[in-house]
């Protein structure tokens, strides 16, 4: 029987974790993911999860261990964020590299410096090319539901690679929700015990992963042979949502595209702010906009062709990066912009914004004002510089800190010296 | 969602440790069994006990797309009146006409209307005994949760109780029946005031007030690079303003063993002269009670903030 309960998104990541009975779960605490592996530390603890559960020094080993016991056959979940997800970096690329299926949540959260705690997607960004697959979710519904997606799609046998599940630090991690507790007989319905095939491991029968190769030939064809594996991972994508949908009624396509059928305009977003998107496209639809919401739930692979498909006829699109590529811009604007070039129904206005870094909110009237920036810029047929979504009000609060950072240097400087 | 669908929106203002979260927790559960869709969340970064924190909750009877901190709330609880005069505490952060204040404070109501000119109505949370005495502290949060939940309306009294059970059931027997008595006395004192806060209505995409976006100017690294040139900023913060409760020595039993108080202060607040005797700078002191705990022969004693503000003023 399904239960109906209230759940934090890092609550939604743990009872993910454990439907699926993941067997091994290397795990290292930092702010805001340390609920995840306390919640199942907890439940292993109290005989609730036939699991174990292993404290490493480092994310570096975590993710090391991940991929290890992935390459033994048995199912891994891990989770991290920020930082964490950063110094595991090389790890990042070698264990995708091994073609060892597991799940690994982030919980997005900005990267230092200057530090903070509060979420963007730099940190998830950082690991876009590194072979893991990534699903962004938007609620505690879709965080737990996507735990599960994830599983079936890294261990498909076309695929094999490692999927990192999204969710935004605080606006997710630390806010409850109702969520839709599947039973776990539906879930091993959904999710049959892993298959390993050929990468079982047995003392007997020792095989040798990740080798070494010398010369760019063989090494292209490794790596060639992932990016064929994760563009599979498109369709393999739809076959499991659609099944999973049969099986627990809830649709998690590809793209999200709330509001689209009939729509001139669209906010293109990833993540929970994409939510806030979706109330200012009801509140502008009640005014008489034909406005939508393209919310990419599957980023690697790049949803291209769905893309293509949802844009084609559009006037003009805001798309909202919560990211900053230094140097460059908007990750998610450059992403559609080349999934766009070329087609001749694509829309000729994509305005960049820049907005919710480091968790800065995005308020209601900054949603319709994209809005209404794209449509003159549209009318006008010139697209203007990026945003960054940034008020007079923030400015001044800022130069009061600097002032306070810049006078004591001042002051106090004067002070010590007649001490 | 439509517009003419509403979402109660509710902040709850503290202290870390006056259960803020729990107060949180306890409304939104008591919503959603009764029948509500919610959300509800706390917001605190790296600060500990003391530090003015919130946290929200949003009720409605559809699916909530609204996210983040409530801009426009219809109900403002605060757990501790000192917290009123902080601006970066944010209490009062856009308040207007409709939004209800629900205050724990021992000055008078109408006083308070006037010294923060606030605009809406303001209710005074009924004294049930436990703001003195620092084990009933911990039960503030129910107290606020019980309050807040009546002020809302559509939350009946065996769902506050029934979320009471699921919130804090597992802190043990003691602790449950604690924290139902006093939300449920709070419940049934704001009777009179039943169901007076009126959800606001959604921004409207038709009328509203453009962000004034600035283009940020390019400035030197001298300027833009995230430092403080100034020494001992820290000692500037007064984080004692954050104390609860306060730690007292007493130097009858203290043995002067000059370090054991003053290494586990997080905070440094805690100097050690020449004699090693320990002395407590009360302006940075944040009333974490680490060096209660730490002290071996309990030298040290917890006292309310209120109650020795009190005795100094007499």
């Amino acid at each position: 029987m399904t239960q109906r309960i209230l759940l934090t998104g890092n609550g939604a990541a743990a009872w993910g974790a454990r439907l699926a009975r993941s067997d091994y779960i290397p795990a290292f605490p930092i702010t805001p993911q340390t609920e995840i592996i306390e919640s199942i530390a907890a439940w292993v603890e109290q005989g609730e999860m036939d699991a174990r559960l292993v404290t490493l020094e480092s994310e570096h080993s975590m993710v090391t261990a991940a991929g290890a016991a992935a390459a033994t056959g048995v199912r891994v979940f891990s989770a991290t964020s920020s930082q964490g997800l950063l110094y595991a970096m090389e790890m990042l690329y070698t264990v995708a590299g091994w073609r060892a299926p597991f799940v690994l949540v982030n919980v997005s959260r900005g990267l230092s410096a200057p530090i903070t705690l509060e979420p963007d997607h730099n940190d998830i960004l950082a690991a876009r090319d590194s072979g893991f697959l990534q699903l962004h979710c938007a609620t505690c519904q879709e965080v737990l539901d996507s735990v599960l997606l994830a599983f079936r799609l890294a261990e498909d046998r076309r695929i094999r690679l490692p999927v990192i599940v999204n969710l935004d630090g605080f606006y997710l991690s630390f806010t409850r929700e109702p969520v839709n507790l599947p039973d776990l007989g539906s879930v091993d319905s959904f999710l049959p015990p892993f298959d390993p095939e050929n990468i079982r491991f047995r003392a007997s029968a020792p095989i040798s992963q990740a080798v070494a190769v010398l010369g760019g030939s063989p090494y292209s064809y490794f790596r060639y042979e992932t990016h064929l594996a994760a563009l599979h991972g498109l369709g393999v994508y739809d076959e499991i949502a659609c099944d999973f949908a049969r099986t627990f009624g809830r649709r998690h396509p590809a793209v999200e595209s709330y509001r689209m059928d009939d729509a001139q305009w669209a906010f293109v977003m990833i993540g929970s702010f994409a939510t806030k998107a979706r109330e200012a496209v009801d509140r502008l639809r009640e005014i008489g906009w034909r406005i939508g919401l393209i919310r990419p739930r599957l980023l690697r692979p790049f949803p291209v062709s769905t893309l293509r498909h949802l844009c084609s006829g559009l006037r003009g699109a805001a798309v909202i990066d919560q990211n900053l590529s230094i140097g460059f811009g908007g990750v998610l604007h450059g992403e559609l912009c080349a999934a766009l070039y070329g087609e001749t129904k694509a829309p000729r206005t994509l305005v960049s914004f820049i907005g919710g870094l480091g968790g800065r909110d995005i308020s209601d009237e900054e949603f319709f004002e994209m809005a209404a920036v794209v449509r003159r810029a549209a009318d006008a047929g010139q697209t203007p510089a990026p945003r960054l979504l940034y008020t007079e009000d923030e400015l001044r609060e800022l130069r009061t800190l600097q002032a306070v950072a810049h006078s004591e240097r001042n002051d106090l400087g004067a002070r010590s010296k007649t001490t | 969602m439509g517009s003419n669908e509403k979402i109660y929106r509710i902040r709850f203002h503290g202290r870390g440790g006056q259960g803020m979260k729990t107060a949180s927790r306890i409304l939104g559960t008591a919503f959603f069994l009764s029948g509500f869709e919610i959300q509800d969340a706390p917001r605190y970064g790296a600060e500990r006990r003391g530090a003015p924190i919130f946290a929200y909750v949003r009720a409605a009877r559809s699916p909530i797309n609204e996210r983040g901190i409530i801009r426009r709330p219809d109900l403002v609880v605060v757990a501790d009146d000192t917290l009123l005069p902080i601006p970066a505490a944010g209490v009062l952060a856009g308040v207007d006409e409709h939004t209800i204040l629900l205050l724990s404070s021992d000055v008078r109501a109408a006083e308070w209307v006037d010294r923060i000119r606030f605009p809406g109505q303001l209710i005074l949370l009924p004294k049930l005994g436990e703001t003195e005495d620092p084990p009933g502290l911990r039960f503030l949060g129910a107290t606020c949760a019980g309050a807040a939940a009546r002020l809302a309306g559509p939350v009946a009294r065996d769902c506050l109780e029934a979320s009471i059970h699921m919130e804090a059931g597992p802190l043990g027997a003691a602790a449950l029946a604690e924290n139902l008595s006093r939300a449920l006395a709070a419940y049934d004192a704001m009777a009179s005031h039943a169901g007076c806060v009126q959800p606001a209505t959604a921004t409207s995409a038709d009328d509203y007030i453009a962000p004034r976006w600035v283009d940020l100017p390019f400035e030197q690294a001298s300027v833009s690079a995230p430092a403080i040139h100034g020494t001992l900023t820290s000692a500037l913060s007064k984080t004692g303003l954050w104390r609860t409760l306060r730690p007292v020595i007493d130097y009858a039993r203290c043995k002067r063993c000059w370090w054991v108080c003053s290494t586990f202060c997080p905070d440094g607040a805690i100097q050690v002269d020449s004699a090693g005797q320990p002395g407590i700078d009360y302006e940075h002191c944040k009333g974490c009670m680490v060096c209660v705990a730490q002290c071996p022969p309990h030298a040290i004693e917890a006292v309310t903030e209120r109650g020795s503000q009190a005795e100094e003023a007499s």
